[in-house]
């Protein structure tokens, strides 16, 4: 198999199946979900069986349409912090970059405090007062997240800066924001799409594991997270109820490095060979 | 030698300094105050006022700043919002608890890591070091939770050998303290092994492309040889900087752990604290890990100058 050129390995065309799989529910959730994630159609904990593929959950709510319908949810979010990020990330970057002096230098050491400090915990403290709508829990992760694409754009946008088109560009006359955008952005494109992957893989682990410490998508929402929160106890009983929505999470994170390890590889590749 | 380490203390002490600043002004520069965190939805304008002046909030902020700090390096954190406990007392033993764990994986993990990196960097291309590399792959992208109770599952539920709950108390002795907390321990050892083995093995083969280590091979050194006596003093600080940063994020990993295991230390407090709104028990632990994490990558700064004697012995 090839694609723009390049050959897909095994592990990448695998990486490429479980993204689409997951996109693919995540969009149609509503439409394939075999029943309402809401309603309690048996028993407590029964048995998985030909009606119920996974089983019921604590209140009787069929396991499958709830991970469905978690799917949504949980890419969503973690969709949207990485989205966010990367604007606030790749804004600011590009700025530091092509504006230099006192901008850069003051936004550098924002971004090099803000590494400094464990990401977990900074939302903690933060959550802890402004507690965890989902608004706030975007934002909150999207801010923190972005510090690293910062780094990032700045750098890629620094080596560009120093090209003589961008010179011209600046010599006609054209502004910050067409240099940013028109000059460089195009330029930049190839690390930021294997970091777009880190970053989402990244944000998805991140909103998990808060919704699994309980702290982050509150009920009635449900996320894979939380689900592995509410399933939790079933595994002293010998149930594997909690592995569902984890591996879940685990296969796409999967999925996904696997096909950045891909990227990140035609990528260094392309650079070495060509002059 | 002396000014480089110097510049990086100081380098260190105002990061440090800084962190608290962010702490403290995290519940300060943000929308609602301590005051409507412990109201919620009794935050009438005048209920808030007279808390707001209970707590000292109509002071600047600047004031209380100075305060706060002042009291924590004296070891006063302050009470709980919760339930008016002394936050020291509640943090001392959980932290002592935290951090048993995390050296009890890291003791494991560490030698263990580099030992798999280099075997796996001297048979590179074999069996081996392509199995090592699947695996810690695989355990590199799954979340703790998964591992953990994956664990849970085979190790404590269908073979009964190691128990599902680390229910320790302040005088559980120590070697069933070890046992207790073997499942939680081998969860971290899975996550941070991998990051570390990868590390090495990476490092150690960056270093086996040199002209010198070509020069050994063709004296007729065997390879462990080459690899040890070589390859590896010249690895030995990407090697530290990656152990090191491991060891923070075990700090702050077992976070996770700790929820799954209900296990009671430092970081079952600050999840459970969160969620309460109890801002001056996440403030508390919030500077703990901070501080030691911050404190951790100094380290690995310092011993990344030590280890290097092109940096130790500046011209």
């Amino acid at each position: 198999m090839k694609l723009f050129g390049h050959k897909v390995p095994f592990t990448a065309q695998l990486g490429m199946v479980i993204i689409f799989i997951n996109a693919f529910v995540a969009i149609f959730g509503p439409w394939i979900s075999p029943f309402d994630p809401t309603d309690m159609v048996g028993d407590s904990w029964a048995d998985a069986d030909a009606t119920y593929w996974l089983g019921l959950d604590n209140l009787g709510r069929d396991i499958l349409s709830r991970m469905i319908d978690g799917a949504r949810l949980s890419i969503g979010l973690a969709l949207m912090i990485t989205m966010l990020s990367f604007s606030i990330g790749i804004v600011t970057g590009f700025t530091a970059a092509v504006m230099g002096k006192w901008v850069d230098i003051i936004l550098s050491r924002i971004v090099d405090l803000l590494l400094s400090l464990p990401t977990l915990i900074f939302a903690f403290v933060v959550l802890s007062v402004l507690g965890t709508d989902i608004p706030v829990l975007v934002v909150t992760l999207a801010v923190l997240d972005s510090t690293r694409v910062f780094r990032l754009a700045r750098s890629v946008a620094v080596n560009i800066n120093a090209l003589d088109f961008v010179e011209a560009a600046r010599l006609r006359g054209e502004g910050l924001w067409w240099i940013i955008r028109k000059e460089i952005l195009p330029n930049a494109v190839p690390p930021l799409v294997a970091e777009f992957g880190l970053r989402f893989s990244f944000a998805f682990l991140f909103i998990a594991a808060l919704s699994f410490l309980g702290i982050g998508v509150q009920p009635p929402d449900a996320d894979w997270g939380s689900m592995v929160r509410d399933y939790r106890d079933m595994i002293s009983l010998d149930g594997i109820q909690p592995l569902y929505p984890a591996g879940a999470i685990a296969l796409l994170t999967i999925g996904i490095n696997f096909v950045v390890d891909w990227i990140l590889a035609v990528h260094s590749n392309s650079t070495t060979t060509e002059p | 030698m002396f000014k480089l380490i110097s510049q990086r203390l100081a380098l260190g002490f105002l990061t440090l300094f800084a962190a608290s600043v962010l702490i403290f002004s995290g519940t300060e520069v943000l929308p609602g105050d301590l005051a409507t965190a412990i109201l919620q939805n009794n935050a009438t304008p005048e209920n808030l006022a007279v808390l707001r002046e209970q707590l000292g909030l109509d002071r600047p902020a600047a004031v209380r700043y100075v305060e706060w700090l002042d009291n924590t390096v004296h070891g006063d954190l302050g009470k709980s919002l919760a339930n008016d406990w002394d936050v020291a007392e509640e943090v001392g033993p959980r932290l002592k608890n935290t951090l048993f764990l995390a050296s009890y994986a890291a003791v494991i993990a560490v030698p263990l890591a580099v030992f798999l990196g280099i075997m796996a960097a001297i048979r590179q291309g074999t069996l081996f070091d392509r199995f090592i590399n699947g695996f810690t792959l695989l355990t590199i992208s799954v979340p703790e939770y998964f591992l953990a109770y994956l664990l849970v599952k085979y190790l404590a539920v269908h073979h009964f050998w190691f128990p599902s709950l680390a229910n320790v108390t302040e005088d559980t002795p120590f070697f069933s303290r070890l046992y207790l907390l073997f499942l939680p321990m081998l969860t971290l050892l899975l996550v941070t092994l991998a990051h570390m083995m990868r590390m090495t093995r990476a490092s150690v083969l960056a270093i086996m492309s040199n002209p010198y280590i070509e020069m050994a091979y063709l004296k007729g050194l065997p390879k462990w040889k080459i690899v040890i006596h070589h390859a590896l003093p010249n690895a030995l600080a990407p090697i530290i900087s990656v152990i090191v940063l491991n060891l923070a994020y075990l700090i702050v990993g077992v976070v996770v752990v700790e929820t799954v295991f209900v296990y009671p230390g430092l970081g079952q407090l600050l999840v459970d604290s969160v969620s309460k709104h109890d801002v001056p028990v996440v403030q508390a632990c919030g500077l703990i890990f901070a501080s030691t994490f911050i404190l951790l990558n100094l380290t690995a700064d310092v011993l990344g100058i030590l280890s290097n004697p092109r940096l130790r012995m500046p011209r």
